[in-house]
């Protein structure tokens, strides 16, 4: 018997070449450059990032593109507690990321030794599962657990802390260890209770005005083409949720685009007044419910979903089936015929005409008619990622996606700075396509140091910084629900974008007027490497359709009010109206 | 009795048993998904089980049946658990173990130990104005006799918290 006796950092290392692993994103410190040592050689690209939050949100952003998990790898202490926003995202985003931080040696565990953090204590309620390896004979098991983990069932992140000397010394035990996980057990993705599904066919029958509602889950499980046979057969109208898009094409005539907090009319009208709603991968979000006690109170509910603690959790759902989307919804096709929606379709065309989304060029440079360009110049099949605000509700809106996998924002955590280093991840591991980052002037300032590395990459990204120079989704909240009594969200003092760009040595564009953008947008997408398309807004817009926090569906705003809504928001106690200072 | 008083709402008692793998962190992961929904743990009792590998939590909570049908599902969702169950209202063998340090003056000493025998109790250490007395038995059994003790004084006294097992050949 001869095994070569690797030190654990080398095995760690040969066990991620086992997974396939591309790239590793990371800052490397004291305690990881023995890992960092062994990645030398080792035919894994390690992508040097500027900040640890930005490692974290391209390994996500490269998870949630390709499927396949992100790697990360930082240091001790501070290093390790920067991942702690990504890990967050990724946790409650469902993505498969893999964050590996060096700790100091076991000997000091505990003692308080330089740049010492109890990561795996700090971490504990952001992570699917986490190890400290105490052995370097168990790193070829956990690290096989790992993947394991992060991919299967519903997939999330994992975090493994590696002391120094568990780092070097010796590995003897062979690579190909055996998992033990006694009490992991995703089921088989062909283990469902497929009566149910008959009963859910049979619910289906019944239904004169049902609603298919798409989460995320649909995408994750990539039940695309199950999807489309569902909808189409059933001749039922797709609503989907802001990290549902693309699994069913939104520019489809059964698609009714986004519902929820700002979703389009019809589809909040249609959510309002189905008599069936039928969850494929959502988890019932308040974002999309508004007030719970009011949203569909009448309708029966049906809920798909791979997490078991995911039903009964918001709702109580009259059919449900814990399992994979793409294969339950495959049984399910086999027992539903097409159903006389054509009332309901009649009421929701009529919706449909009432209110569309509007976008208009008038008063000025917004985000909508930007979105709605690009969408028409790359006709629906880019990938976009967005960042956290009014820019990421009216891209949502506007831009329709048409394939899955094709769309990335922050979800659950609303992670401000997420979207320009998730784009970069994207376009790591979709090289050959477009990539956009829509990004807002508060959160791109989040995390824009990243700029260094898409330059050095030379990723072909194209970032659109929408500029108003306010937190603008805050602002809103503020003038409608708060008096206009403005707080902390005027974002003087923003650099000139442009020459942002040009200290990185990327090129960049400048949009100013409604005239300037389809040509600057064109320009910008034929242009073959890095980009930043600089966006100067009108500083005032809301985003409409908008349902209060705590509001029916059915007490949507649904334009812009000629005075404060005060008869639906949460009213604040009465205040003086201060004169509006920061206007032009 | 198996309820607690919270506003006007009577909250029920669970008693909640957690198989789970015998590795580090994995109370802190389980005490968390009580922790972050408001849920106080009441008592907990953790032992290794009849293979080292794993461990048995015995969890009394306070709360309302919703969230903690939501907690049941988090905590068997953790990898390292294999099963969680609730035990509320059924008939399984439920114990518990306390210590009581108790003010005895010599006059009082024969009525206390009368107490002692009627609990089957045991008395561990014997002083001259104290007993210190070990009691078994249901959750029920040993508040009875915290009430008795108090009228005496009680100095100190210690619970293990309730364990429980299933009757039969049910997993517990």
């Amino acid at each position: 018997m001869e095994t070569k006796s690797l030190s654990g950092a080398e095995v760690l290392i040969e066990c991620l070449k086992e997974q396939n692993v591309e790239y590793i994103w990371g800052i490397p410190g004291g305690v990881t450059i023995p890992i960092y040592d062994a990645l030398v050689d080792s035919g894994i690209k390690l992508i040097l990032v500027r900040h640890e939050q930005g490692a974290m949100h391209a390994a996500e952003g490269y998870a949630r593109a390709t499927g396949r998990p992100g790697v990360v790898c930082v240091t001790s202490g501070p290093g390790a507690t920067n991942t702690v926003t990504g890990l967050l995202n990724a946790y409650m985003d469902s993505a498969p990321v893999i964050v590996i931080t060096g700790q100091t040696v076991t000997s000091m565990l505990g003692k308080d030794a330089f740049q010492e953090g109890d990561i795996f204590g700090m971490t504990l309620p952001v992570v699917k599962h986490s190890y400290l390896v105490k052995d370097a004979n168990d790193l070829p098991r956990v690290m096989k657990e790992a993947f394991y983990i992060a991919q299967t069932g519903r997939p999330g992140p994992v975090h493994i802390d590696i002391p120094k000397d568990v780092a070097t010394s010796p590995c003897t035990v062979p690579l190909n260890a055996e998992m033990d996980l006694p009490g992991y057990k995703p089921r088989d993705l062909e283990d469902f209770d497929r009566e149910e599904v008959e009963r859910i066919a049979g619910a289906l029958r019944r239904s004169k005005r049902p609603v298919l509602y798409v989460g995320h889950g649909a995408v994750i499980s990539n039940a695309c083409s199950e999807l489309m046979k569902l909808a189409t057969t059933l001749h039922a109208p797709v609503v989907n949720t802001l990290l549902g898009k693309g699994a069913f094409p939104e520019d489809h005539e059964l698609s009714l685009g986004m519902f929820g907090m700002h979703g389009t009319v019809y589809a909040n009208k249609a959510v309002s007044e189905c008599d069936l709603i039928f969850s494929i991968g959502g988890r019932w979000d308040d974002r999309i419910t508004g007030k719970l006690s009011e949203f569909c109170v009448d309708a029966v509910k049906i809920h798909i979903d791979i997490d078991p603690a995911e039903i009964n959790k918001i709702i109580r759902p009259d059919y449900y089936v814990i399992g994979d989307a793409k294969h339950v919804l495959r049984e399910l096709n086999k027992h539903i015929s097409r159903l006389d929606t054509d009332d309901w379709w009649r009421k929701i065309e009529k919706w449909r005409n009432k209110f569309p989304l509007k976008c208009s060029k008038k008063g000025g440079l917004k985000v909508p008619y930007i979105v709605d360009t690009l969408y028409r110049l790359t006709k629906g099949e880019a990938i976009i990622v967005t960042d956290v605000g009014q820019h990421q509700m009216w891209t949502a809106q506007f831009y329709k996606v048409h394939k899955n996998r094709s769309w990335i924002s922050s979800g659950g955590a609303g992670t401000m700075g997420f979207g320009f280093p998730a784009a970069l991840g994207a376009q790591f591991g979709r090289p050959n396509e477009l990539v956009v980052a829509i990004v807002g002037d508060g959160g791109f300032q989040m995390t824009m140091s990243e700029l260094a590395t898409m330059m050095n990459n030379n990723l072909p990204v194209k970032i659109i910084v929408m500029e108003n120079r306010y937190l603008g989704m805050v602002r809103q909240w503020q003038e409608l629900f708060f008096d206009n009594r403005l707080s902390g969200v005027d974002l003087t003092g923003n650099p000139n974008f442009a020459l942002i760009a040009k200290a990185y040595g990327c090129k960049s564009f400048r949009i100013r007027r409604n005239a300037d953008v389809e040509r600057t947008l064109k320009e910008a997408i034929e242009y073959k490497g890095p980009c930043l398309i600089w966006a100067e807004l009108i500083k005032e817009d809301n985003v409409f359709p908008m349902v209060p926090a705590g509001a029916p569906l059915s007490k949507m705003i649904i334009s812009p009010p000629k005075s404060a809504p005060t008869e639906i928001a949460a009213k604040p106690a009465k205040r003086r109206r201060k004169p509006r200072s920061e206007e032009k | 009795m198996n309820a607690k008083k919270n506003g006007n709402k009577e909250l029920p008692k669970h008693t909640i048993s957690i198989y789970v793998a015998n590795k580090p962190g994995v109370l802190m992961r389980v005490a968390q998904v009580f922790a972050r929904r408001g849920f106080n743990i009441d008592s907990l009792v953790v032992s290794e089980s009849q293979d080292s590998r794993f461990s048995r939590m015995t969890i009394v909570s306070t709360g309302d049946a919703e969230t903690l049908e939501q907690i049941i599902k988090q905590v068997s969702k953790l990898v390292d658990v294999l099963h969680a169950k609730d035990h509320s209202g059924e008939d399984v063998i439920e114990r518990e173990y306390a210590l009581f340090k108790v003010e005895t003056p010599t006059e009082k000493r024969t009525e206390v130990l009368q107490i002692v025998e009627h609990f089957k109790g045991q008395t561990l250490d014997f002083g001259e104005d104290y007993l210190l007395i070990g009691i078994s038995g249901a959750t029920e059994k040993i508040d009875a006799s915290f009430e008795l003790f108090k009228k005496y004084g009680i100095l100190e006294v210690v619970r293990s918290g309730k364990m429980l097992m299933a009757r039969g050949r049910e997993e517990t």
